[in-house]
């Protein structure tokens, strides 16, 4: 079971609260933890990454463990504790104003 | 007793402001969307339930909105909004080419008989179709692919596809304006486009009557008269008489010419309604004093509409796609500002008073008047 945290703005696109909680096929890793999400929650296409080529859109962050994972390869493992469900994948809103 | 919906997008999010014939006591719903920019909300002349809003943000992208309740509840449709084909390169700033790059929905434009289909238009700029309701965009790419797509400039804003007038005597023809390309005709329903900027002057541009590369604000028809259309250019205000062939300048006694938007009574096709701005550096009215002006002669002779609005201390911005009309016996005209003032005259710009006053930057505002 991954655990995914989500920004509020894109909590209220999905409608949910909290935290969500997936099961990913597979090596857990960014680009299969965001299938996942966005087969789950089909309203957050394109709010995280773009809808065709899958880029992280340039102000959304992941971080994990402390860590920024953000400039990670899309396949590369997540960390053991994300892939075990003991620390959640956050999706982050790069702090800026406005 | 007839009501009267206005339809308000900011900064931060939507509302909607709901009052009767009178219109002196409004209701205020919202914000709708908070936190994001909402550029426009439209409702289908078709059905005035039916709704629909352009919902974007710099962190999470372009969302659109529809709600079949007025306003009541949204339902998020279709965002994607993907060029027909390589969408090759228009002008940068600089002179350098650019690829096109989907940044926003600046407009929505429902179609005037069919409450499913609904036209957007976008930054960088093209036109898009979607004809179930807002959940699948097609590109109609015969607009940005006309010969002259390649020179096509940003405005200081972006190059952004902002006014979409459809022709309500005959259905195959559109005209549409970029900022800074100009204003473009279709004859058939949007598959072949004719840049129509004979007769603008731009002093911005290295030819300054060139055929394309003029910064279009914003333009506007009666639609009982479709052949006629006023245009607010960056500088100066314009008027054809030949759906769009050619033009001439009505700015007329006007203070300054600069402006955003502009509009035209509901029963009175000769009766025009700008907002001068000082400059296109200086983006407040001159003098501090909010003052719209109305021409009942189809341009030139122009006169201030100021009871009931700021004349003093006052430098708000009023932009291109925040004005509108109601078409009660008594037209009523209602603009918003970016320092977040919705203004309503219930007498044709006669009087005015403010619906609210201390929204978020005001980016839009349309009205629906109801049964």
């Amino acid at each position: 079971m991954i655990r995914v945290v989500l920004p509020a703005h894109l909590r209220t696109i999905a409608r949910v609260d909290g935290e969500v909680t997936l099961d990913v096929e597979g090596s857990v890793t960014q680009r299969s933890v965001l299938d996942a999400l966005e087969a789950r929650y089909p309203t957050l296409r394109g709010t995280i990454r773009d809808r065709s080529t899958h880029k992280r859109r340039a102000f959304v962050r992941f971080f994990a463990c402390e860590q920024d994972l953000s400039h990670e390869q899309p396949d590369d493992p997540l960390p053991d504790a994300v892939a075990a469900g003991t620390e959640p994948f956050l999706v982050v809103g790069a702090m800026a104003g406005g | 007793m007839s009501g009267i919906r206005v339809l308000v997008g900011t900064r931060k999010g939507a509302f909607v402001l709901s009052g009767d014939g009178k219109r002196d006591d409004w209701d205020v719903s919202g914000p709708h969307f908070p936190g994001w920019e909402i550029y426009h909300v439209k409702g289908s002349p078709a059905d005035p339930d039916r709704l629909y809003a352009s919902q974007s943000s710099g962190w999470f992208g372009q969302l659109i909105q529809r709600s079949d309740d007025g306003g009541k509840s949204w339902t998020q449709v279709g965002g994607a909004f993907e060029y027909d084909g390589v969408p090759g390169t228009h002008q940068w700033y600089d002179g350098t080419p650019r690829p096109w790059e989907f940044k926003r929905v600046w407009h929505l434009e429902p179609s005037l008989n069919d409450p499913d289909t609904v036209y957007a238009g976008v930054e960088d700029a093209a036109l898009f179709r979607s004809e179930d309701g807002g959940q699948q965009w097609q590109e109609l790419s015969g607009l940005r692919r006309h010969d002259s797509g390649p020179q096509w400039q940003p405005g200081a804003g972006g190059m952004c596809l902002h006014t979409i007038l459809l022709d309500p005597v005959d259905p195959q023809r559109i005209f549409v304006a970029i900022s800074a390309a100009g204003a473009f005709r279709s004859d058939d329903a949007g598959k072949t486009w004719t840049p129509i900027n004979r007769g603008l002057r731009s002093e911005g541009i290295p030819d300054q009557d060139a055929e394309v590369g003029h910064c279009v604000h914003r333009i506007a028809m009666h639609p009982s008269r479709p052949d006629v259309l006023f245009m607010q250019k960056h500088w100066d205000v314009m008027r054809s008489d030949d759906a769009g062939d050619s033009w001439h300048e009505v700015s007329g006694d006007l203070p300054t010419d600069f402006g955003f938007p502009i509009d035209v009574h509901a029963h009175e096709p000769e009766t025009v309604f700008v907002v001068p701005i000082k400059s296109d550096s200086e983006h407040f009215p001159l003098e501090g004093k909010l003052r719209v002006y109305r021409s009942r002669t189809g341009g030139n002779e122009w006169e201030a509409l100021t009871n009931g609005l700021p004349q003093s201390d006052c430098y708000v911005n009023v932009l291109r796609d925040a004005m509108a009309v109601d078409s009660l016996d008594s037209c009523g005209v209602y603009f918003g500002t970016t320092g977040g003032q919705v203004y309503a005259s219930p007498d044709a710009g006669d009087s005015w008073a403010p619906i609210v006053r201390d929204l978020p930057p005001v980016l839009s505002v349309e009205v629906q008047t109801l049964p």
